[in-house]
């Protein structure tokens, strides 16, 4: 009988052949993807920008997938975006010179924390007041954006700030900065959810929370943790959009972020049931929407028309993940393949 | 359980009237110019295309189910109709014809794909709302003027009702749409249909009903409805642009919950939503009297409302006795299992 870990790596397998075919796709029709080279100590190249790129969706995808697991959304994380970025805007302050209005590191920790607690809004509105996800980020969807308008007077700002420009446009050893955020925050909600008990709570709390409140699981507290985790999770990606336009725009910063994020979870096989859920599955869905986004670029398509292929993409999984769809394709190839 | 789910209706209808009244006689004491018969029908002039995107987004709604192409989709439609005046010189009611025909057929679509193979509305509208989109994006990026008499003349022509109060034809449309939809609603079979199935699918499946068909015709109702509210709004703007429309889900949406229709399906009413959208329009001319808020102030207010609103919603079920544990399931079924 396989293993739930060799399970789990089975179920990533799919993502990896999409996001392979895509890759593949490049190899023969655009040429120079694969070229890297080396810049000024950076690394340059197709390959790099996509990775960069999709950062901060990486990093809404891991506060979703937490979200998803619990069988709840999460619809504001892109308004939370614009919150976030509005406030650092805001602390940083627009001045020509260069000097912060406050510290840097007290504007990003006030960013933070204002996300963080749009986050415990969202937790307490599902977990104590109990009402359905989607309506109760909904609240937030439709009144963040007007926060986030409020606080930059519906200006766009503009940043002058250096050391700031770190999050978004920086690079470490050769690469952006915005992949070891990515990689650090991955590392550490992996470690939490998987070498504590905390990630099967969440999955139990998922599959069915009265089962789970019934065997001692404070399914309350769990529900409220995955939504101020994914709050914070937007705090880290607001900074790293305003980082890399060096400006807060409440209109348009993080504008549909959520269904791409909510795409890539569900990409990386996460099912909007809930239940089980993939983090590096997620990850490697923010990769194929960006591979796909990059791809298209590169054929002089008006980006804009991304968004077709996009919902084909959505209506193609979510029939994969239906299971009265693969019980007709199974109906109809019944003599070729056994099913499944 | 009819009684008092009467009782709720009543209750909440009183509470959105109450809100209105409130709302419009704060703004006519405080403003002059403010309280004017005139005043009160911009409401339905101004709001016209939500009002019918959100009398469609009543019945998905009431059925269990949501809608989140109908921003996107009027989008479309205003691109549709700008280019194929502009572009193809097509008979103006022929347009008229063929966006609302298009938006009843991609809703047509959604809701075969949701029905037929049971996948969650939440994401088949969210790739709709992708596709309807990118498909502006693919008629024209730039934004399309309409110089077509025949609309021209829908945008500019005003209709007396006494005196110097008037009406626009977009007005019109919306109400006759608000009638319609409300008479479908209340008194044929397919609108009990609709409220049985958002009460609990089960039961109205057990029940015989045809809830297959029923549920396809509420999505391309829908679809319907913002095809034709994409025509309203190209009455407004007298062009089509890619970024029309943009959001409006959520406003559809939220005119359609503080007009107390509940979000797990089941109950609510077109007359409801009539208040929902008078509210929100409210608020907005409030703001421009108010004059020193920027209109952003609109979506937090709407925000707090829905809030508002949820948050009442789930103080009577918790009164009927449904149990905090069953509103983690998205199922209606479970919720009117507790009931």
């Amino acid at each position: 009988m396989p293993s739930a870990r060799s399970l789990s790596r089975s179920r990533l397998i799919w993502p990896l052949i999409a996001l392979g075919c895509l890759l593949l796709f490049n190899v023969f029709f655009t040429p120079n993807f694969f070229h890297i080279e080396v810049k000024e100590g950076h690394l340059y190249g197709n390959l790099i920008d996509i990775i960069k790129n999709a950062a901060p969706i990486m990093l809404l995808a891991i506060g979703l997938t937490l979200v998803i697991a619990t069988k709840g959304i999460d619809i504001s994380v892109g308004s939370v975006v614009a919150i976030s970025a509005g406030t650092v805007a805001i602390l940083l302050g627009g001045d020509l010179g260069g000097v912060p209005r406050f510290p840097v590191a007290l504007a990003l920790i006030g960013a933070v924390l204002a996300s963080t607690a749009a986050g415990v809004w969202n937790g307490i509105l599902v977990s104590r007041i109990g009402l359905q996800p989607i309506i109760a980020t909904l609240i937030l969807f439709v009144a963040g954006r007007g926060i986030a308008m409020v606080l930059t007077n519906a200006m766009v700002i503009w940043i002058y700030v250096k050391p700031f420009a770190i999050f978004g446009q920086g690079y470490w050893l050769g690469l952006p900065f915005s992949i070891y955020m990515v990689a650090g925050l991955l590392l550490l909600t992996w470690l939490v959810t998987r070498r504590t008990a905390i990630g099967l709570f969440i999955e139990s709390v998922g599959i069915n929370p009265t089962a789970a409140r019934f065997s001692g699981i404070s399914a309350k507290n769990i529900l409220l943790g995955v939504y101020v985790f994914s709050g914070f999770c937007a705090g880290l990606s607001g900074l790293v959009v305003c980082s890399t336009v060096m400006s807060a725009d409440g209109n348009n910063a993080g504008n549909l972020y959520e269904l791409d994020a909510i795409l890539a979870v569900v990409l990386g096989g996460t099912s909007l049931n809930g239940g089980k859920f993939y983090l590096l599955g997620s990850m490697i869905g923010a990769l194929i929407i960006q591979t796909l986004t990059t791809t298209i670029y590169a054929f002089n398509v008006a980006p804009e028309i991304s968004q077709v292929v996009k919902a084909f993409v959505v209506y193609g999984v979510s029939l994969l993940q239906s299971e009265r769809f693969r019980r007709r394709i199974a109906g109809m190839f019944v003599r070729e393949r056994a099913p499944a | 359980m009819t009684r008092r789910f009467l009782n709720n209706r009543s209750l909440s209808l009183l509470v959105i009237l109450t809100l209105f009244v409130i709302m419009f006689g704060y703004g006519s004491f405080a403003y002059t110019g403010f309280f004017s018969l005139q005043n009160f029908l911009n409401l339905f002039i101004d709001n016209a295309y939500l009002l019918i995107l959100a009398v469609g987004m009543t019945f998905v709604i009431i059925s269990g189910g949501i809608d989140l192409s109908v921003g996107s989709m009027l989008g479309l439609g205003t691109m549709l109709a700008a280019s194929l005046l502009e572009k193809q010189h097509l008979n103006p009611l022929l347009v008229i014809l063929i966006v609302v025909g298009f938006g009843t057929l991609l809703g047509f679509f959604m809701g075969c794909l949701i029905q037929i193979f049971d996948l969650p509305p939440f994401i088949i509208t969210l790739a709709g709302l992708y596709l309807a989109r990118g498909l502006c994006y693919i008629v024209s990026i730039d934004t399309i003027g309409i110089t077509n008499k025949f609309f021209m003349t829908a945008a500019q022509a005003r209709i007396k009702i006494t005196g110097d109060t008037f009406v626009s034809p977009s007005a019109v449309i919306a109400l006759v749409v608000v009638a319609v939809g409300a008479y479908v609603l209340r008194f044929t079979r397919f609108g009990r249909t609709i409220y049985a199935i958002g009460g609990n699918e089960q039961s109205a499946l057990l029940m015989g009903l045809p809830v297959a068909r029923t549920k396809i015709a509420i999505y391309a109702l829908s679809g319907f409805c913002s095809g034709l509210a994409g025509v309203v709004f190209t009455f407004y703007t007298l062009s089509g642009y890619a970024l029309d429309g943009k959001g409006m889900e959520l406003d559809a949406i939220a005119t359609v919950v503080i007009g107390g229709t509940l979000l797990t399906g089941g109950a609510g009413s077109i007359l409801g939503t009539v208040f929902g959208v008078l509210v929100y329009g409210t608020i907005q001319v409030l703001i421009v009297f108010q004059g020193t808020l920027n209109s952003w102030w609109t979506r937090i207010a709407i925000g707090f409302l829905v809030f508002l609103f949820c948050f009442l919603q789930r103080l009577f079920e918790a009164r009927k006795g449904v149990t905090v544990a069953h509103s983690f399931s998205q199922e209606p079924a479970a919720i009117a299992g507790g009931g």
